[in-house]
């Protein structure tokens, strides 16, 4: 439990904080920035929660903010930062984009907000779906006073009733994000797949959903010989429409889904991934007059496919100038304030293989210390209709016992490249 | 005359007809709704960015009678924040709050409750009983949810209120309501009350309880199933068929997506498996890994609780990952908290199986840029070397291989990890030419202490130990004591060795540290050297040269009681922080009492600064320094109490009750092993 949460700025000034439960000194936040800062004079390793003089603060980083919560009990570290990632996700939701200036211009709304997220330290309500249906900007134009809608309280506290769509759809897009970590010696290091199936949901009344994957412990309990292709799905994570012990029980993944727009669940595979776009990249280097890059991409996916927006950003020295570029496909651009240099290939087909060399100047007055900051290669990349896992989509069935409509379920299936694909430098 | 003073006193508590607090109540009085709307809008503005607007309390609250939702918020946030100034006013709200909790609108009577119970006054608290006990029985879930929360409000106002009125046990009824939330408030409530009043008996769950929490786990918000699982795992059962019912409902939560939700059933199956056969303990474990893994990739800052938590797990359960080391793999830009952390865990993971991969990642790490991570990677290497016989020789090698980068700082911190590889295996000696090389570029203490103690100990096989020892020795008197306490043990070792050219050096350092070091552990410790050297020689050298019992384990481990209480205490900040809670929760001047007196004697001072400031305006500098005498007793506490104290309080963590426990044992084996050595 949180006994007052801050929103401060940059040089830890509060912007608007809102106390819950009077137990704390509010002016023990004026000593945040000053513990931080001897924190990190300290040790660079300056964790997300500290105690001091009994007070405990945890705090998370959003765009040019801090978000604190002191607490003074030995309260639940995992809840408190995780409702201060939800309040982030409400805030932005509501605002667009939550900065510093977004939380000048919304302070009332902020208020009213923080009033409905929390009570005397206790999470509450944190659907922004739900919340806005009684908490809105333009409250005042309202003939009618707001009520709190059934749902904040029910057990299906994601959707309210009523909804009507003449038209009834679901869209539903299976993304697979691939992180993967090559050694400069080439060698896959770590490789992993988090996927993600993401609904569109476009239908009226309290629908029932049934969604089949080709998930193989599914097709096992239900002694079917696996016809094609099944997947194992390492850690399955649900939205909490889904009804998690059922999914215990028969592997079965049945939901009331929220109006419009979320995240059904996702899911991680664990197994070892070709790399899809391989980057081999030679260096020399002539300390004092140039650095010299050979850089080959190779995409290792079948013909049929191809990766978009294919983005390889290699590292380069900070003092390296009078960039020179030999390509035969796609434009490559030098970005000093990243010290790198960006490739990008708009359409990169399967089994095809490119080469670009980089011939970039040094300073002839050789650094003292040598260039210690190994920082990898960094590949970003889509590639539509296709999965890396394999996963499929056997069925979505849609039932709404009242109102019997006829419904349209579409899929889409795309892999990505995750935060991390990198291929280190030799 | 008369006159005079008389008009120098109203101008005090005259307030200026200018500026900003001026034009605010001139707006909070206006006769036109929206002018007095916008009007407290700036108000809370201006309290937002923290000035004191407290002088317009009546003000305010005049408004506070409105159908306007929106504005009556405003104005109970306004009541919220400086009731405590004018304790008095507040009364004047009651009426409005009563009103309210029997509005029309679920929404007004849940905001009314709400607020009344953040009203931190006691001459509110007299009135809340009504509309409380009404609420609570409210027909709305949403009022009900927030009547439960007020319960606990009220207690930590006025414990005897709430007993008095029966509310308590309302809310004990509360577990058994139809509505999710209401069950998962009156939870909250009723652990807090429990926690602040153990003799009440507020909570204890029976078998009865627990079937209820069970079965509303399911349908809760994600937050409401983190309180019930937490109450599921406080709750102590020695029934093995019960415990089995636990663990089979709870498990499902492992597929939630709120990080959190699963922490809690992790915490609450580990808290009843002891319970289960061994078949079934294997089973669950088995099926806690990939969870356990999937929270190493959530947001940083979850995540870091995540991994001090799997660092507690693992500490118990060692094989639960055994397989996952990968996925611990620092990433480029994670933050390095966590790399901190991964490095940990990578650690407690390594076995004969995966420390090649280990190995080469851990090299890469240790040429990275930030010097805390670095040297951390170096340190774990030698770990490694330690936990795992069959690599030494590869950790070895790495080693030398990173000395041989020369960059200083993984240098110094090498030489110091090979101190410790070679008090596990003395056999690597050949090594020593390659620290030896690096010599000069050692400047932090440790370093040179290592290496110093490695000479020493080595030195019948570097044939220039005295050279070396003898450079160190020049500048004797600027090292630091530790290095100091090296140099003279490592004299001594060497003279046992060779007798012949290191007598003029044992006999300068012996002199110089009982004529000029004023340092006591350094003089006895250089007299007892001193006298055994001029006794039997032989004896002199079995008692300095014995075999020292080989390290055997450099990695830090919990002692078991604190790692009992870790383990049910996991994803709280106890579990993060890796102490007890009673080491870091505050006692005496920090303590939950003196905190809360403390917020208290703010909004009291606040109240009492309220006057300084009108005073100040009206120039009046006599009456400024009357208030401020008046003031002075609630003013910061003096920095010499505070400091005092504060020792005291990490003295007290250090040894705190369960770490105690530990230390007659650690004691018992120093005297066995004393005892040993004259065997």
């Amino acid at each position: 439990m949180a006994s007052a949460i801050y929103f401060l700025d940059l040089k830890g000034k509060p912007l608007l904080s809102r106390n819950y439960r009077g137990d704390v000194p509010m002016s023990a936040v004026d000593k945040f920035p000053i513990l931080l800062l001897d924190a990190e004079e300290e040790s660079s390793v300056v964790p997300p929660c500290f105690s001091h003089e009994g007070i405990n603060y945890l705090y998370i980083r959003h765009s040019n903010l801090y978000i604190l919560a002191l607490t003074k009990r030995n309260s639940n570290a995992a809840e408190i930062l995780l409702f201060l990632h939800k309040v982030v996700q409400v805030l932005t939701e509501y605002f667009k984009e939550l900065e510093e200036e977004s939380i000048r211009d919304n302070f009332v709304i902020i208020y009213e907000l923080l009033d409905e997220l929390m009570d005397f330290g206790y999470p509450q309500t944190t659907e922004t779906k739900i919340l806005k249906e009684y908490i809105t900007q333009q409250s005042h134009q309202l003939e009618v006073q707001p009520r709190p809608p059934i749902a904040v309280t029910n057990a299906v506290s994601w959707r309210s009733e009523g909804i009507r769509y003449r038209k009834n759809e679901v869209f539903l897009d299976v993304i697979e994000s691939v992180n993967l970590l090559v050694s400069s010696t080439g060698a896959v290091l770590r490789s992993e797949i988090l996927g993600s199936v993401k609904l569109k949901c476009y239908l009226s009344g309290m629908p029932e959903l049934r969604l089949g994957l080709n998930d193989r412990v599914m097709f096992e309990n239900s002694g079917r010989s696996s016809r094609g292709k099944s997947i194992e799905m390492e850690d399955v994570k649900f939205h909490q429409c889904v009804r998690l012990s059922r999914f215990e029980n028969d592997r079965t993944i049945s939901f009331i889904p929220p109006d419009g727009e979320f995240e059904l669940m996702s899911y991680r595979l664990n197994t070892q991934v070709k790399p899809l776009i391989w980057v081999d990249c030679a260096v020399q280097m002539h300390a004092g007059s140039r650095i010299e890059f050979a850089i080959n991409a190779r995409a290792q996916f079948k013909r049929r496919s191809t990766a978009n927006n294919v983005e390889i950003t290699i590292p380069v020295p900070d003092d390296a100038d009078t960039p020179k570029f030999r390509t035969s496909v796609g434009t490559v651009h030098y970005a000093p304030e990243k010290a790198a240099i960006v490739w990008k290939i708009k359409h990169f087909g399967g089994g095809k293989e490119f080469t670009m060399r980089a011939e970039l100047g040094l300073p002839s007055v050789k650094e003292t210390d040598p260039d210690r900051k190994k920082r990898p290669i960094n590949v970003k990349f889509e590639i539509p209709y296709f999965t890396t896992s394999g996963i499929q989509v056997r069925y979505l069935k849609i039932i709404e016992p009242k109102l019997q409509y006829p419904s349209l379920p579409w899929v889409r299936y795309i892999t990505q490249s995750g935060d991390d694909y990198t291929v280190r430098l030799p | 005359m008369q006159a005079s003073i008389e008009k120098r006193i109203r101008s005090v508590f005259q307030i200026p007809r200018k500026g900003e607090t001026y034009e605010l109540r001139s707006g909070l009085v206006s006769q036109y709704a929206y002018e007095r709307k916008d009007a407290i809008q700036r108000t809370i503005a201006a309290m937002t960015l923290g000035k004191d607007v407290s002088a317009l309390f009546p003000d305010v609250l005049k408004n506070i009678a409105t159908p306007d939702i929106e504005q009556k918020k405003l104005v109970y946030l306004y009541l919220m924040n400086y009731a405590k100034s004018h304790p008095d006013l507040c009364i004047l709200a009651v009426n409005t709050f009563v009103q309210d909790s029997e509005d029309s609108n679920p929404l007004v009577r849940a905001l009314a409750i709400r607020t009344m119970g953040c009203i931190r006054v006691d001459k509110i608290v007299d009135y809340m009983e009504e509309p409380l006990r009404k609420t609570l029985k409210d027909d709305s879930p949403y009022v009900r949810k927030t009547a439960a929360i007020c319960v606990a409000k009220l207690f930590d106002l006025n414990p005897n209120l709430v007993i008095e009125n029966g509310f308590l046990a309302t809310l004990q009824e509360m577990i058994g309501d139809a509505n999710p939330m209401v069950i998962a408030n009156a939870v909250s409530a009723l652990t807090e009350i429990q926690e602040a009043a153990p003799e009440t008996n507020a909570f204890a769950v029976n078998a009865d309880i627990l079937k209820k929490l069970l079965l509303a786990l399911n349908e809760c918000t994600e937050w409401g199933r983190i309180t019930i699982l937490t109450s599921i795992a406080d709750y102590r059962t020695a029934d093995t068929r019960e415990a089995e019912h636990i663990c089979e409902r709870v498990v499902p939560q492992f597929q939630h997506v709120n990080p959190s939700v699963v922490l809690a059933a992790v915490k609450t199956i580990l808290c009843h498996i002891h319970l289960l056969d061994p078949e079934l303990q294997k089973q669950y474990l088995d099926k806690m890994s990939p969870p356990l893994v999937t929270l190493a990739v959530s947001a940083p800052e979850v995540q870091y609780v995540a991994l001090r938590n799997i660092n507690i797990i693992l500490q118990k359960y060692p094989d639960i990952l055994s397989n996952q080391l990968r996925i611990f793999f620092c990433k480029y830009n994670d933050p390095l908290y966590l790399k901190v952390e991964k490095l940990d865990i990578m650690i407690r993971l390594a076995n004969s199986r995966n420390v090649d991969t280990l190995l080469s990642e851990l090299k890469e790490y240790a040429l990275e840029v930030d010097m805390d991570f670095v040297k951390r990677a170096v340190r774990a290497i030698g770990q490694c070397a330690i936990k795992i016989e069959s690599s030494a020789q590869r950790c070895v090698n790495v080693l030398l291989d990173l000395i041989n980068t020369k960059v200083n700082y993984v240098v110094q911190e090498s030489v110091i990890v090979m101190r410790d590889v070679l008090r596990r295996y003395p056999g690597y000696g050949g090594v020593i030419p390659t620290l030896c090389q690096g010599i000069d570029e050692l400047d932090e203490p440790e370093a040179r202490g290592a290496m110093i103690w490695i000479v020493g100990e080595y030195a019948d096989k570097i044939d220039n130990a005295d050279e070396i020892l003898s450079t160190f020795i020049e500048g004797f008197l600027d090292e630091t004591t530790q290095v100091q306490l090296q140099l003279l043990t490592a004299t001594v070792k060497l003279f046992l060795l060779k007798p012949q050219n290191a007598q003029p050096l044992v006999q300068k350092v012996l002199q110089t540290i009982t004529n000029e070091c004023d340092n006591a552990d350094l003089r006895d410790r250089a007299y007892i050297y001193w006298r055994l050297l001029s006794t039997n020689s032989q004896t002199t050298k079995d008692i300095i040269m014995s075999k020292k019992p080989p390290v055997k384990d450099v990695i830090q481990h919990l002692p078991p009681p604190v790692l009992e209480e870790l383990l049910r205490e996991l994803s709280t900040l106890a579990s993060v922080y890796h102490k007890p809670a009673e080491t870091f929760i505050g006692q005496g001047r920090f303590g939950a009492d003196a905190l809360q007196r403390k917020a208290l004697e703010e909004q009291a001072q606040l109240a009492q600064e309220e006057p300084i400031q009108v005073s100040a305006k009206a120039g009046n500098l006599e009456n400024l320094l009357d208030i401020d005498f008046d003031v002075e007793p609630v003013a910061p506490p003096t920095a010499g109490v505070a400091n005092i104290n504060l020792g005291f309080n990490k003295n007290s963590a250090r040894t705190s009750p369960p770490i105690d426990l530990n230390q007659p044992q650690q004691f018992r084996s120093h005297v066995e092993d004393l005892l040993g050595m004259f065997d």
